[in-house]
């Protein structure tokens, strides 16, 4: 264990708030009940569950019996996908998505491609937003469903849901937005954005990993991928798990708008001190329109592992473009032929050390570069 | 996900930079790819007296290229060629299976390095 850590890979996971733990503690040894159960560790389990829609529900302007609870952010995008795809086959088979999305959407989309549906992917601009026209026009008679990620995880484009979320309104399409990276960090207001389907998670914003929820807008046509006992309004089987919940509720009950300033000045220090190395260049967009924790950056000459390698010895957290990939060793789609530094900040880090990663990043590139042939210093 | 010593590589390369006026230079690998590297090669009668070596690539490839490196010095040029990439993973105590083409990079680089000395000093 080294002594000192920053960790600034909050786009990949987050630290759980001890709060959050402290509140989970109670459902492991003590309302350890079934929330079906009739006794009063059952009934103490549903009030659990219930107080916990509640408060994810009003998070995002929705009604409590719109939030179903899944095993996380993989499992919503899935659920949301294939359930409206097999339930609106009648109606037609074409999808629409974008290039940036997380492989959660992009493979069940591919594999709906082997089921004999039809799949759109957007392209988007240089700062990673979807054209509404474009998605306009990629609109046909067929169109079920249009999927776009709020946030991206790897530059941070928050996309305009309210404008797109008009469009598909308007042609009477569902509108999906796999909202992991953006939840509690800029607003997601379901009626405002014209939402149908919302995928959130837990573990993005300190609470336990393995929980997450999919709002499904009343009477919206969706088919279970989990078929069993009557859970969450017969859309997910499965015995709920309730200290995940009721830490995930906490996790957002404790998600407060002054930290998103707080993080937003941090992050824009952090590309300020950065964008100072010569050759460097900030991935996505500036201001508001980025998300408020991430930052990424390409310096020219340097491969993004190297660099997370020697931030590493200096007890720096940092990821490539997407640390989901980095195991399947493809560069990141979404910076293809880039080498990138992401890093992504959450309300435990410190002034102190962002100026330390500033101290010690112009050094790393320097070395980094000097060893690289494509560096012509 | 990577052994002690090929983080040792990684953090302290002895071989890492060029050499000006090197006898003989090898690149393989492009940007596209992934990983670039270039071997730079001082030669005194058939044996390698210095050797250096710039990498664009992960962890994994700036550490194949110091090993690399390490086995390569003070050889004789056809001593050199024979080393293969396995002596180059157990050079770095092992490395994961979807990095070996790492190691591959470094034998490359250093052939092309050597074909580059000999094609000059064949005239």
């Amino acid at each position: 264990m080294r002594a000192k850590e920053i960790y600034l890979d909050n786009g990949a996971s987050t630290k759980v708030d001890p709060e959050v733990i402290k509140a989970m503690l109670p459902y492991f040894d003590k309302e350890y009940g079934n929330a079906s159960s009739l006794h009063v560790l059952g009934v103490n389990a549903k009030n659990a569950l219930d107080k916990a829609r509640k408060i994810i529900a009003e998070s995002i302007n929705a009604k409590p019996d719109e939030i179903i609870f899944t095993s996380g952010g993989t499992e919503s995008d899935n659920s949301a996908i294939k359930g409206v795809a097999f339930a609106g086959k009648e109606k037609g088979n074409h999808i629409i998505t974008t290039k940036i999305e997380h492989k959660a959407i992009l493979n069940p989309c591919k594999w709906l491609e082997s089921q004999g549906f039809n799949i759109t992917c957007l392209s988007v601009n240089k700062d990673g937003f979807v054209d509404v026209k474009k998605l306009e026009d990629a609109i046909t008679n067929e169109t079920i469903l249009v999927s776009i990620m709020h946030g991206n995880s790897e530059i941070g484009t928050i996309q305009n849901l309210e404008e797109l979320g008009k469009v598909c309104k308007k042609h009477n399409v569902y509108f999906h937005t796999d909202a992991c990276q953006s939840y509690t960090k800029t607003e997601i207001d379901v009626e405002k954005q014209n939402l149908d389907l919302v995928t959130i998670n837990s573990h993005k914003i300190h609470g336990p990993k393995g929980v997450g929820a999919l709002y499904v807008r009343k009477g919206t046509k969706i088919i279970p991928l989990l078929h069993g006992g009557d859970h969450e309004f017969k859309l997910r089987a499965s015995t709920e798990n309730i200290s995940g919940i009721v830490g995930f509720a906490e996790a957002v009950k404790l998600a407060d708008k002054k930290h998103i300033k707080r993080i937003t000045e941090l992050r824009d220090k952090l590309i300020e001190g950065a964008l100072k190395i010569p050759y460097t260049k900030l991935n996505g967009p500036k201001g508001d329109k980025r998300l408020c924790n991430n930052a990424n950056f390409s310096f020219k000459g340097i491969e993004g592992e190297g660099l997370i390698g020697y931030l590493d010895m200096e007890g720096i957290c940092s990821s490539t473009g997407s640390a989901c990939s980095e195991k399947s060793l493809e560069p990141s789609y979404v910076l293809k032929a880039i080498g990138s530094l992401r890093l992504t900040l959450s309300r435990f880090n410190t002034e102190k050390e962002i100026e330390h990663v500033l101290k010690v990043l112009p050094g790393i590139v320097k070395n980094l570069r000097k060893m690289s042939p494509l560096w012509k210093g | 996900m990577y052994t002690e010593k090929t983080i040792k590589h990684f953090r302290e390369p002895k071989f890492a930079g060029e050499i000006k006026n090197a006898d003989g230079v090898g690149e393989v690998g492009n940007a596209r790819c992934g990983d670039v590297m270039k071997m730079f090669i001082k030669v005194k009668n058939g044996i390698i007296k210095d050797i250096k070596f710039q990498t664009y690539g992960c962890i994994a490839a700036i550490a194949s290229s110091d090993a690399m490196c390490e086995l390569a010095v003070g050889k004789t040029l056809d001593e050199a060629l024979k080393i293969t990439f396995k002596d180059v993973i157990n050079q770095l105590d092992d490395l994961p299976q979807i990095k070996f083409h790492c190691s591959v990079l470094g034998t490359a680089a250093l052939k092309k390095a050597i074909e580059n000395y000999k094609k000059k000093h064949s005239k």
